[in-house]
């Protein structure tokens, strides 16, 4: 489950993000996870409320979802991620690196692999919210 | 909005000793090929190896290692399978062997997030295959790996010569490593690149003779490491070591 590396990777960002702006501890910190990537939410809390222990023991995480939205460069069309109509392998695929969604799908008018992804990929710090210390 | 993952990467590559990166800047010249040999050999010298492919769009040392059928293991992270001993990564775990056609910025996402979830332990070796031309790939990983040295590759011909002597500029202005130059697919034919190298004040690190066996040798790792190419690459690698 590579939902552990990217939970690790928030909290150690957000932690480097408190040292940066000076915050003795860090209450809140805001996520958005892309549909994409397709994380396992439950995996995602638990994994951060783990590594977070130590490292910012006093921090909440409030996660949103925001789903995947692709426009094809030729022909313009948009279209959303349907990842419940592929297969388990290049869903994991997709899982894992979301960038191989190019190597899977096709606009669906035109067959275009030359796709954006507009919205729906990654994982993002939106906000933490903290104390200054002393 | 910040992406977390940069946050890592330093972290993932932090217990590898040494990181070498194969350009040369042309295709054809070798590089996946001399990538892929360089980590068996290394790896047969007793170090721990690991190999990068970086060639999002053409990747092809899961060909020459005869890999096509590994797979990572994801363990709070992801784990590269070892293949004839060397931690092995590629996008082609994930492709399936389809085509995958990807603009810069999926590239660079693509990267990041390999170098994000790795999980590489300790290595002291990682051999990095690279991607033809000075575009995306090179540029992110001179911003991404600050620590990684470059081993050019180029052939006898002019035209990669030309080539190369633009990627070493490009290194220098931004102050990376450059190991030194390999020149690959030497021939009795061909006038040795030896004197230009070393009047750009780079390290000539030896020829590998262009070697016929080396087709019949793709996708068996015992059999690349008993031909010449090996045998020329060995003395390559002892000077790195």
């Amino acid at each position: 489950m590579h939902e552990w590396a990217l939970a690790e990777a928030v909290v150690s960002a957000a932690s480097k993000l408190a040292g940066e702006r000076g915050l003795g501890k860090i209450t809140l910190v805001k996520i958005k996870v892309g549909e994409l990537q397709q994380i396992d939410l439950e995996v995602f809390k638990f994994a951060l409320s783990q590594i977070a222990e130590k490292l910012l023991p006093e921090a909440g995480f409030e996660i949103s979802v925001e789903r995947a939205e692709f426009r094809c460069r030729a022909c313009g069309r948009t279209w959303r991620f349907r990842g419940e109509e592929l297969d388990p392998e290049i869903r994991e695929a997709i899982h894992v690196i979301p960038e191989v969604a190019h190597a899977f799908l096709r606009c669906p008018r035109c067959g275009s692999p030359d796709f954006e992804v507009v919205k729906g990929r990654g994982v993002w710090i939106e906000s933490i919210v903290g104390e200054k210390s002393g | 909005m910040i992406d977390p993952r940069l946050s890592v990467i330093d972290e993932r590559l932090g217990r590898i000793k040494r990181l070498i990166a194969v350009a040369s800047g042309k295709g054809g010249v070798g590089k996946s090929l001399i990538a892929s040999t360089l980590a068996l050999i290394l790896s047969e010298k007793g170090f721990r190896a690991g190999l990068m492919d970086l060639d999002f769009t053409n990747p092809s040392t899961h060909l020459i290692l005869g890999a096509e059928s590994a797979y990572p293991l994801e363990d709070k992270g992801v784990v590269p399978p070892k293949v004839r001993g060397v931690s092995y990564t590629s996008i082609s775990f994930f492709t399936g062997g389809k085509p995958s056609p990807l603009r810069g910025e999926d590239v660079t996402n693509a990267f990041i997030e390999i170098l994000a979830l790795t999980r590489w332990g300790d290595l002291d070796y990682l051999v990095i295959d690279t991607p033809p031309g000075m575009g995306d790939a090179l540029l992110d990983l001179l911003r991404l790996i600050k620590r990684v040295g470059f081993l050019v590759v180029s052939t006898p011909s002019r035209l990669s010569l030309e080539t190369i002597k633009k990627l070493i500029e490009i290194l220098r202005s931004v102050r990376a490593q450059v190991i030194g130059v390999v020149e690959n697919m030497a021939s009795a034919e061909m006038k040795s690149i030896r004197g230009e190298v070393e009047e750009l004040g780079e390290r000539y690190l030896g020829s590998i003779s262009f070697d016929p066996e080396v087709e019949e040798a793709i996708g068996n790792p015992d059999k690349l490491l008993g031909i010449r190419f090996a045998e020329d690459l060995r003395k390559v690698a002892d000077k790195l070591v």
